[in-house]
Order: structure tokens, then C-alpha cells, then sequence
């Protein structure tokens, strides 16, 4: 190894171990805390030597309304991710092959109004919502409001992968006789699927993070979702089950945190993409 | 006739090309009536509300003005909350580009154990923050605190007198920002990766060749050509940090005495909770400004990374 190299490693760990151990170890914490026998937890000698069980995992599956509301997050979840597909898919394929200003500044348009915040709109959609919409306190409410964030959000990320795809494909399809919508759904469609899978993560995971929504609409313990559910249930009067809780959150966790990883640099390609190319 | 015959290839062209504006606009309009329900009505909504004293259960009210705006205006709380928005929002983030910036010079190039690295430092934003903020409600623990555990061991703090991370208004402020900069950082650690790979190689060999290295060859050359995806990442991290209302809602519900109080956890309180709608929405309408501030901002850095 040359001085260069060596120099260069030195620099590499000497940064990213120290940051990954800061920005990891909450989850080690709450592994740890969430095999402690709950009345363990307060005990300033065994903070690090303990029996290890999985009573609280057990609590949370027989005990809580857990397994209920990952359900209905993931109810939620599926069904926005369908009504985002349907609706983003088309708009991001016309926005990327709109050529010239108006595809431009219509897309970003679109994407401007994913910064508009649910701080900002939850107000006015939960008087909606009870008033209008009659949905107060049922799973349609979050369904039928999610997709406004989703949706700008995944024309987004489509435009940046359609946009990826030559367009010479497309005539060459049409050469052979396809109808432009033909070669839309036979040709640009499949070869995007892995674009189209990195939506679907995305966005499902959106609806999983979404809180403001969720508690603003909802208000019995059945139909909550998990982000919500785990906040307002699992704390049984002043008395907080911890080592409940932290299995509650390990739990959605580790699976959404491998999927990202997973599909991170397909996101990134078409987060940046859509904005730079 | 005679003119249409002799330009048959332009007719068909032309022909060609109308149909495909059809198409385009057909598939857009879905999502444009969408968004335009579910964001632009709300939003005019949120609007009309503002001017009225629309209470819980009705969204008609009275017409009273710009009398919530100048209410809010007088009120300590809310003065209070305009001020702690900015410091939640600015320090987190100040933090946020530091340690983004370095943890992506750092993981730029390959290295053992990158993967596995680069897999911890996305936790945070892989795992729902709803969820992991109460983690830190835990970690925060008056009487059980971890951190207390650590700087007890370091000597830092006296085992009679531990910090109370969330109980006095100093410490809860500092502890917000800690957990909103927590979840924020690997976010900007990818997007700020993929500024820096952006930039082609033969950029870097031609610094070299004329002798520019280290800070010389970042501030000159490296930063700016990453600079227009950086900025991005950043302008989300404020929105995102600015009217997002998870992570001091449930660690300190804007207490304690109003100390961690933000615009988005009053406008909650006051909308919701106390069912003042008109005045929570009058309230909430204060992040508009920045909004439009980061948009334009956003559209300035987006037309010149369309130019270079």
C-alpha cells in the first residue's frame, strides 16, 4: 500500500466509522432494551447484564393491537401505492418526452407541489374529510389523501427514469406497427420495471412514515397505523412498557432499512435525473 | 388541395405531431386533477379559514379579517414559536451539511467494509421517524438515560445531578435539534454522494495537471460542479425541517413552558386541540413565505444546472 493510499483509508474510517456508530447506536440501544425483562429497565446496575427474553415481543403480538395496525398500514400502503402507479406512470412517461419548456416547467410544476407540507393542508382536509367526505376515523380518509404527496413525488422519479429510455425504442416500435399507447404499455413499461419497483418502495414507505395525517384523522385504536398506534397505545396511562415499544420499532424498521438499501442508488438516479438531465 | 399534396410528409408530420400533444395531455391530466384536488383546494381553503373564526366541527366561521394573523402576531407563543422554528431549522441543518459533507468525500471511493458502513449511516432515514422518536423519548429518559450513562462514565456529568434532556428548556431545544439532525443526515449523505460522482473523471485529471490539489482543487473545482445537487439536499432539508412537526411534537410536545413550541406543533395545539380552526390555520400560513422563498431558490439553482 502506498503512503497515498494509506493516508487516504486513514481518512475513510477515521470519518465514517466514528459517524456510523453515533448515527447506529440507538438502534443497538433499542435492540438491547427490547430483550430486557420490563421491569429491568430502570436498573442503573444492569444496564448492560441481563437475561435476555422475548417476553416483549410476545406482548406485542398477543397483548396490543400491533399485528392490527401494521395491517392497516400496509392496506393503506398497498392501496395509495396502486392509485400512485396508475396516475404517476402515464404523467411521468408525457412529462419526460414533452420536449422543450413546457414538459420542463410542468414537471416541475408538479414536483413544486410536493413541498406543500401536510402542517400546512391537514387543517382544512380534516374539516373535509368529517364534513364533506363523511370518512372520519376510517382507513379511506388516509387512502384518499395520501396520493397527494405521493403522486408528485413519483411523477417525479418516473420522469427521471423515463427519461433514461431511448426514444429511438419507441419509434422503432411504432415502425412496426404498435400504436404510440401500445408501445407505451409493451415496450417503455417493462424495461422501466425497475424504476417502477423503486416507486413502489418509496412510496410505500411514505405511507408507513406519514404521521400528521394519521393522527389527525383517525381516532379509534382499531383503525390506527402503526406510526400512530405505537405513539398513543402502547403507553398504558403514565406508564411506558419500553422494551415493548423499542420491539415495535425494530421491527418495520430493519425490513424498510434493507429495501432502501437495496433500491438506494435506482432512487438517487432518479431523483437527480429528473432534475438533471 | 394542390398545397396539401405537394407537403403530404409535413401534413403527416404536423398530424403526428398534434396527436402526440393529445396523448401527453391525456396522460397528465389525471394527476394535474389530482394534485389540484387533494393540494390546491386545501390550500385556498386553508386560506379562507385564516380570515374566519371557524371553530371545530364547522368550516364556515366569520369573516373577521386579518384579525387572526394580528393576534398571533401579539402573542408571546407564537412569537416564541416563529424564533424556535428558525433555530430548530438552521442549527439541525448547519449540522446536517457538515457531517453529510464529510461522510461523503469519505464514501466516495471504494473501500473494505463500505457496504455494511454506508447500510448503518441510512438507518435513521430508512426506519419510520415517527416511530424512532420515540426510541429517543427513551434515550432520553430522565431517570434511565443511556447518554446519562455514557457521560457519567466520561466524567462529564455528576451521577447526583444527571441532565434532564427534556425537562428544562435549554436542554430540550439542543435535544430536538440532536434527533432532527439524527434522521436528516443520511438523506443529505446520499444526495450529496451523488453530486460528487457526478462530476467526470477527466474534471479531476485536468485540476491535477494544473496543479491544483487538496482545499484548492475542492473550493475551485470539486464544489462548485457539485454545488447545484447539493443545494437541493439542502432546500429539502429545510422545508422538510421547518414544517415537519414529528419530531418535537413527540419528544416534547413543545414543552417545556412552550420552550420547544414550533409553528407546526402550534398551529396543531391550536387547530386541533384547543378547536380553534381559523387561528391554526392562520398560523400554519406563516410557512408560506419560506415556501415560496425555497422555491424560488430552487428554480434559480435548477435553471443553472441546466446551463453547465
Amino acid at each position: 500500500m502506498t503512503g497515498a493510499v494509506l493516508r487516504r483509508r486513514l481518512f475513510q474510517y477515521g470519518v465514517v466509522v466514528p459517524f456510523a456508530v453515533l448515527l447506529g447506536f440507538p438502534f443497538v440501544w433499542m435492540a438491547v432494551t427490547s430483550l430486557k425483562p420490563e421491569f429491568q429497565v430502570y436498573d442503573p446496575t444492569k444496564v448492560w447484564s441481563f437475561h435476555p427474553t422475548l417476553a416483549s415481543y410476545g406482548f406485542l403480538f398477543h397483548h396490543t393491537g400491533y399485528l392490527r395496525w401494521i395491517r392497516n398500514s400496509c392496506l393503506v400502503g398497498l392501496a395509495v401505492v396502486v392509485i400512485t402507479l396508475a396516475v404517476a406512470m402515464p404523467a411521468g412517461y408525457a412529462l419526460a418526452r414533452l420536449a422543450g419548456r413546457v414538459g420542463r416547467t410542468l414537471g416541475v410544476a408538479i414536483f413544486l407541489t410536493y413541498l406543500v407540507p401536510p402542517t400546512l393542508l391537514f387543517l382544512p382536509l380534516s374539516r373535509v374529510v368529517a364534513q364533506y367526505l363523511h370518512l372520519s376515523d376510517r382507513l379511506w380518509s388516509l387512502i384518499l389523501v395520501y396520493p397527494s404527496f405521493t403522486i408528485p413525488f413519483a411523477i417525479w422519479l418516473m420522469m427521471g427514469f423515463f427519461k433514461t429510455i431511448p426514444q429511438e425504442l419507441e419509434d422503432a416500435a411504432l415502425m412496426d406497427g404498435c400504436s404510440r399507447f401500445g408501445a407505451l404499455v409493451r415496450i417503455v413499461f417493462p424495461i422501466s420495471l425497475p424504476g417502477i419497483l423503486t416507486v413502489v418502495i418509496f412510496t410505500f414507505s411514505l405511507v408507513v412514515n406519514e404521521f400528521v395525517y394519521a393522527i389527525t384523522f383517525i381516532s379509534s385504536s382499531t383503525n390506527r397505523t402503526l406510526t400512530v398506534g405505537v405513539p398513543t397505545d402502547l403507553i398504558r396511562g403514565d406508564l411506558f412498557n419500553w422494551p415493548g415499544i423499542m420491539a415495535a420499532i425494530l421491527i418495520p424498521s430493519i425490513p424498510l432499512a434493507l429495501v432502501y438499501n437495496a433500491f438506494l442508488n435506482r432512487f438517487i438516479a432518479g431523483f437527480t435525473g429528473g432534475a438533471f438531465r | 388541395m394542390g398545397v396539401v399534396a405537394a407537403q403530404p410528409r409535413a401534413r403527416k408530420l404536423r398530424y403526428a405531431a398534434e396527436r402526440q400533444g393529445t396523448l401527453a395531455a391525456l396522460l397528465i391530466t389525471p394527476a394535474v386533477l389530482f394534485i389540484g384536488l387533494l393540494v390546491g383546494v386545501p390550500l385556498v381553503l386553508a386560506v379562507y379559514l385564516s380570515f374566519t373564526d371557524a371553530t371545530a366541527g364547522s368550516l364556515s366561521g366569520k369573516w373577521v379579517g386579518i384579525h387572526n394573523f394580528s393576534a398571533q402576531l401579539h402573542d408571546a407563543t407564537f412569537r416564541g414559536a416563529l424564533w424556535h422554528t428558525f433555530l430548530f431549522t438552521v442549527i439541525s441543518q448547519a449540522v446536517v451539511i457538515v457531517v453529510a459533507g464529510l461522510l461523503a468525500h469519505a464514501l466516495v471511493r471504494k473501500f473494505p467494509g463500505r457496504w455494511l458502513l454506508r447500510f448503518v449511516i441510512l438507518l435513521p432515514w430508512a426506519a419510520p421517524i415517527a416511530l424512532t422518536a420515540i426510541g429517543f423519548l427513551w434515550f432520553y429518559d430522565p431517570q434511565a438515560s443511556i447518554f446519562t450513562w455514557f457521560l457519567e462514565r466520561l466524567h462529564l456529568v455528576s451521577r447526583t445531578n444527571p441532565p434532564n434532556w427534556l425537562g428544562t428548556p435549554r436542554a430540550a431545544m439542543s435535544s430536538i435539534i440532536t434527533v432532527q439532525a439524527w434522521r436528516t443526515i443520511p438523506f443529505a449523505t446520499v444526495i450529496f454522494l451523488a453530486g460528487i460522482s457526478s462530476i467526470p473523471e477527466e474534471v479531476d485529471d485536468a485540476a491535477a495537471m494544473d496543479g491544483a490539489t487538496g482545499l484548492r482543487k475542492f473550493w475551485h473545482v470539486s464544489l462548485p460542479l457539485q454545488l447545484p445537487i447539493a443545494l437541493v439536499a439542502i432546500l429539502f432539508g429545510i422545508v422538510f425541517t421547518a414544517t415537519d412537526m414529528v419530531v418535537p411534537y413527540i419528544l416534547t410536545n413543545g414543552g417545556p413552558f412552550n420552550s420547544t413550541q414550533v409553528l407546526t406543533t402550534w398551529a396543531f395545539q391550536t387547530g386541533i386541540n384547543a378547536g380553534n380552526v381559523g387561528e391554526g390555520a392562520a398560523i400554519a400560513l406563516f410557512m408560506l413565505p419560506l415556501l415560496a422563498a425555497v422555491v424560488i431558490g430552487m428554480l434559480f439553482f435548477a435553471r443553472r444546472a441546466e446551463v453547465t
